[in-house]
């Protein structure tokens, strides 16, 4: 009898104490819009990997997720852009210590209609294009046509990044706009409906949403060239022009468990996934 | 004695459930009204600091590219007007001529099996009407006539006319409907034709009803979103003459709907948007109050003529 409510006890005990012993940690994990279907697929697949961790993912852009790591409320910050100078100060005057991992390259990808003559361009030659200096296909060596361009929405940061780094080719002090009759598409299905049935237009995209039933164009900094064509070796070795970095933050004094996960980010199975959405690896992904 | 008090607790029941009545009657009239007026005043509230914001010879400009503050608002108004003017011009007289067909042509069996299939047309979502425009519409209209691209403000105005058409024609076919039957026996008696029954009598007849209809229309128009923002390539450029009505235009509805989810809020971004709907709001309001004039007067004409 007492030894049989000595194993009930037991095993009320064990029971209690099982929630504790599996003490759930959450990783807060906060930044950019372009990253964050991929930050949720790591966060989702990291479930498996150590289900006592867990990753809450949320979105709202680069700028929001470093000042939300500068004020201690994140643990990591996702961002498309490096931080900047005085983010840097900032998080100096909170004795905070940032540390910088890339996790992935982004290319954009230069998309014509299949049947479009036209194989390259440099990146003068786009940035002429976009702001309207260029109007006539005959112009870059293909056929006598109108050149439609299409660009994504101003709020898509894709948006920017091709505004600042390929119309205004990186200069800080360019002022030059889109032209005013490039038509704006709301998502990145639209651009692709129009790209593969009007052989006038020319879009740009993140290499993830380009299909076989496009074209790439490939793009070279000089007439001499050399040009690339935008894929993993070409990204990867430095030399696609139209390529950034996917930056996670996070700070000096980070816990093991955030640690661990951003070494498994660089991991073989976590950099497929980051292949699977149309990014560039930056890690082995055997 | 007994079936007198009976008598008078029954007839105070039902003054108490008439009276409820009455005031929740008036209390859902009111609420209408209440809604319409807040709207109207966050309106104001949201969009009147713009004009503080922003010079008024910034928002007076041709420039549209509120990243870089450039917030000229001309071509979005002017997209607007040219899409909702050209949807006009298409859908009224077809939707006019539709009515008069199924309500006073055909034979009441065909009538009956037509007005159901025109308002099926209407419960068609605009995102299903926006994707068929962009994958169907737009090639073919760039192929057949020749033109750059296919997303322009003319596939725009034909698909807008297409979902302002079912409103028409079943609001015009009511208003027929309810014309009474002896005008057009009179109208025959008097030896006038079946056209000349249809032209001078029950369409006049009708006539504040049919504007009513004519004016759901162009609010229709005026007020969809969803496909335009698909099909008309939301280029903000301000259309000149005829051949840039075969070019890209941005209404005023697409870029509240492309910008306002990403826009920050209290920005001078934020508030020209509000100031974007502000002008949209009183153009609709503009637009009704030239109607009501119009029935208003006509009106006063008929009954002139009838003393």
């Amino acid at each position: 009898m007492v030894l049989l409510s000595l194993a009930m006890i037991a095993g009320c005990s064990r029971a209690d104490t099982g929630d504790s012993e599996v003490a759930v940690v959450t990783i807060q994990n906060k930044g950019s819009d372009t990253i964050v279907n991929l930050a949720l697929a790591w966060a989702e697949a990291y479930q498996l990997v150590d289900p006592q961790v867990r990753v809450a993912v949320t979105g709202g852009g680069s700028g929001t997720g470093i000042t939300a790591l500068v004020n201690g409320t994140v643990d990591i910050a996702n961002a498309s852009r490096q931080i900047k100078d005085e983010e840097l100060r900032a998080a100096q005057a909170n004795a905070i210590e940032v540390r910088e991992l890339v996790i992935a390259l982004d290319a954009i990808a230069i998309v014509v209609h299949p049947d479009n003559p036209v194989e390259r361009l440099t990146l003068q030659q786009i940035s002429d294009i976009y702001s309207g200096k260029i109007t006539n296909w005959r112009e870059v060596g293909g056929e006598d046509r109108p050149i439609v361009l299409l660009s994504r929405e101003t709020n898509s940061g894709t948006h920017v990044y091709f505004l600042e780094e390929v119309i205004r080719l990186g200069q800080a002090d360019d002022t030059t706009l889109f032209s005013p009759d490039t038509l704006l598409l709301p998502s990145s299905e639209g651009i692709s409906a129009e790209v593969r049935q009007n052989p006038n237009a020319i879009g740009y995209d993140g290499l993830g949403y380009v299909t076989p039933d496009m074209k790439t164009v490939d793009v070279g900094l000089s007439f001499e060239g050399p040009f690339w064509s935008p894929t993993v070796e070409t990204v990867n070795a430095g030399q696609y022009p139209i390529a950034r970095e996917l930056y996670m933050y996070s700070t000096a004094a980070a816990s093991d468990a955030i640690t661990t996960y951003l070494e498994w980010i660089l991991s073989p199975e976590a950099q497929r996934i980051v292949l699977d959405l149309g990014f560039i690896p930056v890690a082995a992904t055997e | 004695m007994k079936h007198l008090t009976e008598l008078l607790t029954a007839k105070r029941a039902t003054s108490f459930s008439e009276f409820l009545i009455e005031r929740l009657i008036g209390l859902t009239g009111l609420s209408a009204i209440a809604l319409v007026a807040m709207i109207f005043f966050f309106l104001i509230r949201e969009g009147v600091p713009a004009f503080f914001k922003v010079p008024l010879s910034s928002l007076w400009s041709t420039r549209w590219y509120p990243i870089e503050e450039y917030f000229g608002l001309l071509p979005l108004i002017a997209g607007s007007l040219l899409v909702t003017v050209g949807a006009a011009i298409i859908a009224l007289p077809l939707g006019l001529t539709t009515a008069i067909f199924i309500a006073e042509i055909v034979p009441r069996w065909v009538r009956e099996f037509l007005k159901p299939l025109v308002e099926v047309l209407a419960g068609i979502p605009s995102v299903v009407i926006g994707f068929m425009g962009m994958l169907v519409l737009a090639p073919l209209v760039r192929v057949s006539l020749n033109i750059p691209t296919g997303l322009t403000a003319f596939t725009g105005v034909i698909l807008l006319a297409w979902m302002a058409l079912p409103t028409v024609v079943s609001v015009v076919e009511d208003v027929l409907d309810s014309v009474p039957r002896t005008y057009r026996d009179a109208g025959l008696a008097l030896g006038l034709t079946r056209w000349q029954t249809i032209w001078r009598i029950v369409l006049p007849a009708g006539r504040s009803g049919i504007l009513t209809a004519l004016m759901l229309g162009v609010g229709r128009a005026i007020g969809e979103t969803m496909t335009v923002m698909m099909v008309t390539g939301n280029a903000a450029r301000i259309p000149r003459s005829l051949p840039d009505f075969f070019m890209s235009v941005r209404t005023m509805t697409a870029t509240i709907a492309a910008e306002m989810g990403e826009v920050a809020q209290g920005s001078a971004h934020y508030h020209v948007l509000f100031a974007v709907g502000l002008a949209l709001f009183v153009i609709t309001f503009l637009v009704n109050a030239a109607a009501a004039t119009v029935v208003f007067r006509q009106l006063k004409r008929s009954e002139r003529m009838l003393s």
